[in-house]
C-alpha cells in the first residue's frame, strides 16, 4: 500500500470504530431513558404499567408502614391532588420521612401499586428534590386554574 | 474587619490578574521582554493575594465570626476545629474561593518554574491563565462573594452539612480542584501555542509534566470522592453515574486522551492539533463540570442552593472560552498539521485507538449527563438516564483500550512487524483467556462480565510482567539487575505503574461485582444473621453523645461461621444538633481481601432495629488502582529528562519544529 491508501485505510478504520461507537451509544441509550412521572399522571393513566420510570411529590402523613418483616415499608406518594400507593424492600435514605419531598424510581405493577427499586430524599433539610417539587407545583397549579 | 480585608484581596487579585493579561499578552506580541517578567510577577502576587484571601477566610471560621453570612451558614461553636477549618470550602463561595486559589498558585508555579520556554511562551501562558483567572475572579465577586455580611448577625452559626464532616472530604475538594484547574495550564499551553503558531517537541516535552500532573490530581480526586461514597453514604456503593461524579470524569477520560496524544506529539510530531483540541476540550469540560455541579441544575450534596445567576454566569464563561478558543483552533490549526506518517501495525495506531475509545466514552457520558438537562430546560419533559445505559456504553468501549494499553508498549513506532509478535499475542490471549475461565469455574460463577474482567485483569497483569522481563532483558550484557532498572526511565516507569494500576482496578471493581454480598434484615438484640460465612451477632443500640451530635450507636460482633472473632462494628445513627439532620455512619472493617461493611437503617420499634450487612471482597484494590495510576502520573511527571531540558534548551528550540 502507498503512504496515500495507508492513510485512507486508517482514517476508514477510524470512521468505522467511531460509527459502531454512536450506534453502541444511541441503541443503550434508547433503552435506558427514565421517564418522570408525577402522581396525577399516573392517576389519568398516563403511565404505562411494568415500564420503569421515576415518581416524585410529598410523603403523605400517616401514610408510612413497615410490613412484619421489618424491611417491607408502604408509603404514598403525593403531589397534593393524587395520591400513589408505593411498596419498598430496603433501608429508606436518612432524610426520608412524613410531608418530606421524596423521589421513588422502579415501576407500576397492574394492580396499581407502585414497587420501588430506589428511593431518593432530598440531602440536607433546606433542600428538595427538584422532582419532587415540581411534581407538587404542577398538581397545585392544576388545582388553582380549577378553581378559576 | 478581618472580612472586609478579604474584599479589598479579592479586589486587589482581580486588578493583579488584568495586568498579568495585558502585560502577558502584549509583551509577547510585541516583544517586550520588561512586559513578561512583569506577567510572571504579576503571576506569583496573585497567588500570594489569594492565599492570603483564603487563609482570612479559613481564620473567619475558626473565630466563629457568624457575622460573615458564610460562616453563620457552615459553622457552628461547636464544630470540631478541623471541620471549621474546612468547613471553609464545604460551600458554594467558599470552594469557587479555592478553585480560584488553586488557579493562582498553578499559575505561580508556571511562572516560576518555566526557565525552559521560550519567554514569549512563558508570558503567553501565564497571561492566558490570567485572562482565566479574572473572569472567574469576577465571578466570584459578583455572583458568590464569600466574605458578604449577615446582619444582624446571629449567635450560633448553622453547622456544616453532617454529610461533609468527614476526613474524605478534607482532601476530596483540593484534589479534585488541583485537576480541575491544572487542565487550565494545558489549556493555556495549547492556546500559546496556537497564538505563536509554535508547537514543537520542546512544547510537548514542557506540557506534558503539567498534564501528567493535572490528571493525577483529577485520579486522587475522584478517587477519593468515590472512596467518601462508599463509606459516609452507607449504601456499599462506590460509583452511581451520578452526574456529579460524571462532572469529574468526563474531564479526566479527556485528559487521560491527552496524555497519550501529547506522546506521539513529542516523539513523532503527529496528532498536533488533536492534542490541542483536546486541551482545548478538557478544560472547556472541567468548566463545564464546575457549571453542573455548582449551578444547582443537579440535586446532590454539591448543590448547596441555586442560583441562576451563577449558573448564567459560569455558562457565559464556558461560552466565551468555548468560542474563542474554538475560533483560535480553526484559524491557526491549518498551521499545525503535519508529522510522520504511521501504519497499521504501530504504536502511533494504538494510541490512536486509545483516543478514539477515551473520546467516545467521555462524549457518550456527557451525553447520558447532559441530555436530561437539556430537556428539561427546553420543557420537554423530566427524564433520567439509568445506570444500565453506562454501563452499556462503557463496558464495550474500555474494553477494547484495555486490550490494546497492554499490547501498546511492545510495538515499535512507525511500523511494527505482526510477524514479529503474532505467536505471543495470540498464545498471551489463550493462556489468560481459558485461565479466567478456569479461575470462574472453580469459584462457580462463570458469568460474562466477571469472565471479561479478570481476563482483562490477567492480560494487563501478565502484559506488565512481561514489559518489565523484556525491558531488563534488551539491556548490555554486564550490567546488574540494579544497574539496569535503575536506567529505566520516569516517563517508562510512570507508564508501567499506571497500566498496572487499571489492571488492578478492573480486578476490584470485578471481582466485587461477582461476589459481594448483601442482606437487609431486622434485628433484635441478641439476634444472628448469616452472611457469606460470616456470623453477626447484634446487641443493641445505645445512646452516645457527640460534639455537635447525639449518635444511636449499634454493637455489633462478627465472627466466622465457627465463631472466631472477626471484629466488633459500631455503626451509628447520628442526629446533628443545629441543622437537625439525621446521618447514617457505617462501620467497615478492612482486610486486603475484603471489607465487612455494615450500617444501621431505622429502628422498627424500641430495640428492634433494621440492619443493612454487605460483604464486600477485594474492594481495597478499587482504591489501590487509581492510586497506582497516580504514582504512575507522578513518576513519569518527575521524569528527569523533563527537569534535565532546561540545560539544553538554552539551544533555541524549533529546531525539530514548526514555525509559521
Amino acid at each position: 500500500m502507498s503512504p496515500r491508501q495507508k492513510r485512507l485505510s486508517l482514517i476508514l478504520l477510524g470512521l468505522a470504530l467511531l460509527a459502531s461507537a454512536v450506534a453502541l451509544v444511541l441503541s443503550a441509550f434508547r433503552d435506558n431513558l427514565v421517564f418522570f412521572v408525577t402522581p396525577s399522571e399516573i392517576a389519568q393513566g398516563k403511565a404505562q404499567a411494568g415500564r420503569y420510570f421515576r415518581v416524585g411529590g410529598l410523603v403523605e402523613a400517616g401514610s408510612i408502614q413497615r410490613g412484619p418483616d421489618g424491611i417491607t415499608v408502604t408509603f404514598r406518594i403525593t403531589d397534593t391532588a393524587h395520591a400513589l400507593p408505593v411498596v419498598y424492600r430496603g433501608a429508606l435514605p436518612d432524610l426520608f420521612g412524613e410531608n418530606q419531598g421524596a423521589v421513588a424510581e422502579g415501576v407500576l405493577r397492574p394492580d396499581g401499586v407502585f414497587e420501588a427499586k430506589k428511593v431518593l430524599a432530598k440531602h440536607d433539610e433546606t433542600y428538595m428534590p427538584p422532582e419532587a417539587s415540581h411534581a407538587v407545583d404542577q398538581a397545585q397549579r392544576a388545582a388553582q386554574s380549577l378553581k378559576e | 474587619m478581618l472580612a472586609e480585608w478579604g474584599q479589598v484581596l479579592l479586589a486587589q487579585a482581580i486588578a493583579v490578574a488584568a495586568l498579568q493579561v495585558f502585560f502577558g499578552l502584549a509583551g509577547a506580541q510585541r516583544g517586550r521582554v520588561a512586559w513578561m517578567v512583569t506577567a510572571r510577577r504579576a503571576a506569583l502576587a496573585q497567588g500570594a493575594v489569594l492565599a492570603t484571601a483564603f487563609a482570612v477566610l479559613i481564620a473567619l471560621f475558626l473565630r466563629s465570626d457568624f457575622s460573615v453570612a458564610l460562616v453563620a451558614q457552615n459553622s457552628s461553636t461547636l464544630t470540631p476545629w478541623f471541620y471549621q477549618v474546612t468547613a471553609a470550602w464545604g460551600n458554594h463561595e467558599g470552594s469557587m474561593l479555592m478553585w480560584a486559589v488553586a488557579l493562582a498558585g498553578w499559575s505561580a508555579a508556571v511562572a516560576w518554574r518555566s526557565q525552559a520556554l521560550t519567554e514569549a511562551m512563558r508570558a503567553r501562558v501565564v497571561g492566558v491563565l490570567g485572562l482565566v483567572s479574572f473572569g472567574f475572579l469576577l465571578f466570584l465577586t459578583l455572583t458568590s462573594n464569600p466574605f458578604s455580611r449577615l446582619v444582624p448577625a446571629p449567635e450560633q452559626g448553622r453547622d456544616l452539612n453532617p454529610l461533609l464532616q468527614d476526613p474524605g472530604m478534607i482532601i476530596h475538594p483540593p484534589l479534585l480542584y488541583m485537576g480541575y484547574v491544572g487542565t487550565a495550564v494545558t489549556f493555556a499551553f495549547a492556546i500559546a501555542a496556537l497564538l505563536s503558531g509554535r508547537m514543537d517537541a520542546a512544547w510537548s516535552r514542557w506540557a506534558r509534566p503539567w498534564a501528567l500532573t493535572a490528571w493525577l490530581f483529577l485520579t486522587l480526586g475522584i478517587m477519593v470522592g468515590s472512596w467518601w461514597a462508599y463509606y459516609e453514604l452507607g449504601w456499599g456503593g462506590w460509583w452511581f453515574w451520578d452526574p456529579v461524579e460524571n462532572a469529574s470524569f468526563i474531564p479526566w477520560l479527556v485528559m487521560t486522551a491527552f496524555i497519550h496524544s501529547i506522546i506521539v506529539t513529542e516523539k513523532r510530531g503527529a496528532f498536533r492539533a488533536w492534542t490541542v483540541l483536546l486541551a482545548i476540550a478538557a478544560f472547556s469540560l472541567s468548566l463545564l463540570g464546575t457549571f453542573l455541579v455548582r449551578s444547582g441544575v443537579i440535586t446532590s450534596v454539591h448543590a448547596f442552593a441555586s442560583d441562576p445567576s451563577r449558573g448564567l454566569f459560569i455558562l457565559g464563561l464556558l461560552a466565551v472560552t468555548v468560542g474563542v478558543s474554538l475560533a483560535l483552533f480553526a484559524w491557526r490549526a491549518p498551521m499545525l498539521a503535519g508529522g510522520g506518517a504511521f501504519g497499521w501495525f504501530s504504536r502511533e495506531a494504538t494510541l490512536l485507538v486509545n483516543n478514539v475509545l477515551m473520546s467516545a466514552a467521555a462524549l457518550a457520558v456527557l451525553l447520558g449527563t447532559v441530555y436530561p438537562l437539556l430537556m428539561d430546560a427546553l420543557g420537554l419533559g423530566k427524564l433520567s438516564v439509568g445506570e444500565p445505559y453506562f454501563v452499556a456504553v462503557f463496558v464495550p468501549l474500555m474494553t477494547p483500550a484495555v486490550f490494546f494499553m497492554a499490547i501498546s508498549p511492545f510495538l515499535r513506532w512507525k511500523q511494527d512487524d505482526w510477524r514479529r509478535l503474532s505467536k505471543r499475542l495470540v498464545l498471551d490471549f489463550v493462556v489468560t483467556a481459558s485461565a479466567a475461565l478456569a479461575l470462574l469455574a472453580a469459584a462457580d460463577h462463570v458469568t460474562l462480565r466477571a469472565w471479561l474482567g479478570l481476563w482483562l485483569t490477567l492480560w494487563v497483569t501478565w502484559g506488565s510482567a512481561r514489559l518489565l522481563w523484556e525491558r531488563l532483558q534488551n539491556r548490555a550484557e554486564g550490567q546488574s539487575i540494579s544497574e539496569r532498572l535503575s536506567r529505566i526511565p520516569g516517563s517508562w516507569w510512570g507508564m508501567w505503574l499506571a497500566h498496572l494500576g487499571v489492571g488492578v482496578f478492573i480486578m476490584g471493581a470485578t471481582l466485587l461485582g461477582a461476589f459481594e454480598a448483601r442482606l437487609d434484615v431486622k434485628m433484635a438484640p441478641g439476634q444472628v444473621a448469616e452472611l457469606a460465612s460470616y456470623r453477626f451477632r447484634f446487641q443493641g443500640v445505645e445512646e452516645k453523645p457527640g460534639p455537635n451530635y447525639t449518635a444511636m450507636r449499634g454493637t455489633i460482633v462478627v465472627t466466622t461461621a465457627d465463631g472466631k472473632p472477626v471484629a466488633v462494628l459500631h455503626p451509628e445513627k447520628r442526629n446533628y444538633h443545629f441543622s437537625a439532620m439525621p446521618m447514617t455512619e457505617a462501620a467497615i472493617d478492612t482486610t486486603w481481601r475484603r471489607d465487612i461493611y455494615v450500617s444501621l437503617g431505622d429502628p422498627v420499634n424500641e430495640n428492634e432495629w433494621v440492619v443493612m450487612l454487605f460483604y464486600k471482597p477485594m474492594v481495597l484494590f478499587l482504591w489501590l488502582g487509581p492510586l497506582l495510576m497516580a504514582v504512575g502520573g507522578a513518576v513519569a511527571a518527575l521524569d528527569r529528562r523533563y527537569r534535565r531540558q532546561r540545560a539544553h534548551l538554552a539551544v533555541p528550540a524549533g529546531a525539530v519544529g514548526v514555525r509559521v
